[in-house]
């Protein structure tokens, strides 16, 4: 709202008087003092040498939260952030989250992460954290897919209270069987629609002669199974 | 002056008395004579003047109103009454005969009146005279009377069935009527064929129970016979009925029944065909050939027969290999079924050709059938492996087909090919041909060069040159060995230096052109060694850029065993006598010390040591004397061995390599999927997942049927090699990366 107003006024300032040039200013200042704000707690973590905020400072950062540095909120902080490195976060990053955040302080930023939580869980957001979370795991270079138990621990982090129930029978599924060491970017994808287009759980109108992921297949298989 | 009037009343009352004669004429009253031209010129000429006399005398409609009053009084009065009091033939006779009587009267009249018809009729849009004498007919008589004469048709028509003799030219003539009145197809012939559906309905029920199928049949091509010529030319039914008929009698007897009848307990279509019975099979043919859809039915029958019988020899070969202690595992019991099949599709196929007079939907029936059958395995070997088993029985020297003539084999192996187009996984075949084909080759076992070419180019011939690129360079590879091996020679002969020693003949293959095989290192005895490096000197001075990778599992030694008695040479493999030679140095060897000095792995070790000791000829011994090979056992060479022959081969059975025919085979299919869907989408850029796997199960079907499964999981790899990618839009789509 200030911001906005903030432009407008600058807007009409510029053929006006001197009264809303003060006040421009004044709101320029601030939000500068704001961006200032930013940067300081960027730097309070961040490491000297590198200048990044490196996996000991999100740690740090994650104690002042009072939030577990495994917690999902983390990880849409990153999403917010468009962070490319896992546990790392760069100035811009940083910047970029806050200010989308309107938060310049610890407890500010505390305070947004409820909203942010509802923001990404969102179904017109949730596709793309979802996709996010993993190409944010792919820690090496041209590392295409993910061992299990990391996917394991990522899809119930990231869809765990979304979906519940298919997220643990596919974890239980995943960590049973012997087919498959890794998960890829489109395996992942697959089972994101899986989630929102096949019932469940009775997966009446899945169809294994559509383009389902292998995987998917091999899971409804087993499911299918079980439930004999 | 003008003409004297005639008045209505005056001038009908004349005309009435000519009508009077008229009918007398018609009721064959004697002495009434016929008409004169005088007489027919008078009544004209007095209607002409009726009708052209000047307003009020104008007649001409008074007069068409009497003409048709006449015609209807005539009728009331006399015909109808005269067909009331009729039955059966009778009526139908007065039938025929009031209609003639009719057309007479109607003609007359028309005469009379012509008058009316030239210039009257059109002129008020009202219908001409002999339309209204039908019209007037048709109404009173026939809508009366027609349901008793319909019904009396048919009821003469049933008599006949039953055999009766009937008045056909009375029927025709009575049916003839209904055709010039127009109402022959309604009511009559709906009729007469709901009739003809009944009949046959009741006559089909009570022969299915009780006749065979061949007297069944019998009864229902004369049946046939005798209603098509009810309504054929000499028939009395209108030949447009003659389909219609045909038709529900058909139905009746041949369609509704089919079933039952086909598949009769001892009697149906498969006991023909096992019996032989040509002609009730042809007759068979004629009867269902005329129905739409109606061959389906016997070819189903047909095909679920020769399935059955193919299925019944695949069970009778399990149960013999079942039952003896021979070896299942080698296949060879289980190709004499190949050899079976070829015989039930040359008889069977004679029957298509025979008596279902080569029909197509026979054709077919018998493809879907042998589809089946030739896909079949026997005790778990696959029908790939067991046909080319046969093939080389029939190649290799030894195999029996020595005393077969070059136009027998020739036929047999024409008729090898056709089973194979049955065969879905035809790339297995080749795969297992190519093995054995190797083994017949390198060791000589070839029973004829020229079959195994002439089999060749059956195969090239039915599925492209691409089939059989490799075996054919196999042979080529061969060809240009004795040419190396030519020159070889001459290059010792210039260079005694470098002679090895031993007599030794070398055959470099083309890799690719022959299969692979496990490489398994062994360490050779010193002058085999040194032929190896003479021949890697020679080969490099010759050819460049060249690498040799030296099979010793595929060569062979001739060996001189000198045993007390006398000495005989042994035909071994390389490997039996790397092995057979370490006794010139030792005599007592265990097993173990076997194993490191050649350095090969317990399994091979086992073979061969197996064949050298515990087989037909015990060139070893072995304690303890067991029919087993075990780690703990010592061996010697014994000398007390002997054999009447000069020369014995000692073989040594190869190895299982069944398993890793369908491995490599299955490594070629997915090269082979990836290239296809690869190629697919190249062409089309974006398409669905169904129509991907449809069209690349197409493009592979001249070779293999691919598992969807399998084509699933290769997109799946071309998508995470960057291939290929998801449409954004239909997940279940693809699109091609370029």
């Amino acid at each position: 709202m200030r911001r906005s107003s903030t432009s407008k006024k600058v807007g009409q300032s510029n053929s006006n008087s001197s009264s809303s040039d003060l006040f421009r200013s004044a709101s320029s200042k601030a939000s500068s003092k704001e961006s200032e704000r930013i940067d300081s707690l960027f730097y309070s973590y961040a490491n000297a040498s590198s200048g990044l905020i490196d996996p000991e400072g999100i740690e740090a950062l994650c104690a002042d939260l009072e939030v577990d540095h495994t917690d999902v909120r983390i990880l849409m902080l990153a999403w917010k952030m468009k962070a490319e490195k896992q546990g790392y976060f760069n100035l811009d990053e940083w910047r970029r989250g806050l200010k989308a955040l309107r938060a310049d302080t610890i407890s500010k930023l505390k305070k947004s992460l409820p909203d942010l939580e509802k923001e990404v869980l969102r179904p017109s957001n949730l596709s793309d954290f979802y996709s996010y979370a993993f190409r944010y795991c792919l820690t090496e270079e041209k590392q295409k897919s993910i061992d299990i138990e990391s996917v394991c621990e990522l899809l119930t982090l990231v869809l765990g209270s979304q979906f519940p129930s298919q997220v643990n029978l596919f974890v239980e599924y995943l960590k049973t069987q012997s087919d498959y060491k890794v998960i890829n970017m489109d395996q992942w994808m697959g089972f994101f629609r899986f989630c929102n287009e096949i019932s469940f759980p009775d997966l009446s109108n899945y169809n294994p002669e559509h383009a389902w992921p292998l995987v998917l297949d091999n899971f409804v298989e087993w499911v299918r199974e079980k439930q004999k | 002056m003008g003409k004297e009037i005639i008045e209505l009343a005056q001038g009908w009352k004349q005309l009435q008395e000519v009508i009077t004669k008229l009918k007398n004429i018609l009721e064959g009253i004697p002495n009434e004579k016929p008409f004169t031209s005088e007489e027919y010129v008078k009544q004209y000429t007095k209607i002409y003047d009726m009708c052209t006399q000047p307003p009020p005398y104008e007649y001409a409609e008074e007069l068409y109103d009497k003409y048709r009053e006449t015609i209807q009084e005539y009728l009331n009065a006399t015909v109808l009454p005269s067909l009331r009091a009729r039955y059966d033939e009778f009526l139908l006779r007065e039938f025929v005969r009031r209609w003639s009587n009719h057309k007479v009267m109607s003609q007359w009249l028309s005469r009379f009146f012509e008058y009316l018809d030239r210039y009257y009729t059109t002129k008020a849009s009202v219908p001409k005279l002999k339309g209204v004498a039908l019209t007037c007919f048709r109404d009173l008589v026939f809508n009366q009377a027609s349901s008793r004469v319909t019904d009396t048709i048919i009821s003469l028509i049933h008599k006949e069935r039953d055999g009766e003799q009937i008045d056909q030219s009375l029927l025709k003539n009575a049916i003839h009527i209904y055709i010039e009145i127009g109402v022959y197809e309604e009511p009559f012939e709906v009729h007469m064929l709901d009739d003809a559906s009944s009949y046959y309905r009741r006559k089909a029920a009570s022969w299915i129970e009780v006749d065979s199928c061949p007297s069944y049949m019998l009864k229902a091509e004369e049946s046939l016979k005798r209603e098509r010529n009810r309504a054929g030319e000499a028939g009395y039914l209108h030949c447009g009925t003659l389909r219609k008929l045909e038709e529900r009698v058909q139905q009746e007897l041949l369609v509704t029944h089919a079933a039952q009848l086909l598949e009769k307990e001892n009697s149906g279509c498969a006991v023909l065909l096992r019996a032989d019975k040509v002609e009730d099979l042809s007759r068979m043919y004629r009867l269902y050939h005329g129905i739409s859809e109606g061959l389906q039915l016997v070819a189903n029958v047909f095909k679920k027969h020769v399935i059955g019988e193919g299925t019944t020899l695949v069970q009778h070969a399990e149960e013999a290999c079942n039952s003896q202690a021979a070896d299942k595992s080698s296949g060879q019991e289980q190709a004499i079924i190949v050899g079976k099949f070829i015989e039930l599709h040359d008889r069977y196929m004679g029957y298509v050709k025979g008596c279902f007079m080569n029909n197509n939907v026979l054709h077919k029936a018998l493809k879907e059938a042998f589809e089946v059958l030739c896909n079949k395995s026997v005790t778990g070997i696959s029908s790939a492996e067991l046909i080319s088993t046969f093939c080389d029985n029939i190649l290799k020297k030894g195999g029996g087909s020595e005393k077969l003539s070059d136009e027998v084999i020739d036929e047999t192996l024409e008729k090898v090919v056709y089973l194979l187009v049955y065969h879905r996984d035809k790339d297995l075949f080749a795969e297992f041909y190519r093995k054995r084909l190797t083994r017949r080759l390198l060791y000589d076992r070839s029973a004829n060069e020229h079959h195994e070419k002439n089999f060749l180019g059956k195969l090239k011939h039915q599925f492209g040159a691409h089939y059989t690129l490799k075996m054919e360079g196999m042979m080529t590879d061969l060809d240009i060995a004795k040419d190396t091996q030519r020159s070889f020679e001459e290059y010792l002969h210039e260079n005694p230096l470098s002679k090895p020693g031993i007599d030794l003949s070398v055959s470099v293959l083309t890799t690719g052109f022959w299969p692979t095989y496990r490489s398994c290192s062994i360490k050779l005895p010193s002058e085999m060694v040194k032929c190896v490096e003479v021949f890697n000197g020679y080969y490099s001075s010759k050819t460049q850029h060249r690498k040799l990778s030296w099979v010793f599992s595929l060569g062979t030694c001739n060996i001189h065993g000198n045993f007390q008695k006398k000495t005989v040479e042994l035909i071994v493999s390389t490997y039996q006598a790397a092995t057979l030679l370490l006794f010139n140095n030792s005599e007592r060897l265990s097993f173990l010390e076997i194993m490191t000095q050649l350095d090969l792995d317990r399994e091979d070790l086992t073979r061969i040591l197996h064949s050298l000791s515990c087989a037909k000829y015990k060139i070893l011994s072995k304690e303890p004397n067991t029919k087993t090979i075990s780690q703990n056992d010592m061996f010697e060479f014994n000398s007390r061995f002997t054999n009447p022959m000069r020369r014995i081969k000692i073989p040594l059975p190869p190895t299982d390599d069944r398993r890793k025919v369908v491995e490599d085979v299955d490594k070629e299919r997915k090269y082979a999927i990836d290239a296809a869907i690869v190629r697919i989408m190249k062409s089309r850029k974006v398409l669905g997942h169904q129509q991907l796997v449809l069209e690349c199960v197409e493009m592979l079907s001249r070779t293999f049927k691919p598992n969807p499964r399998v084509i699933k999981m290769r997109i799946e790899n071309l998508i995470n090699q960057d291939y290929l990618e998801r449409d954004s839009d239909d997940s279940n789509k693809y699109r091609y990366l370029a």
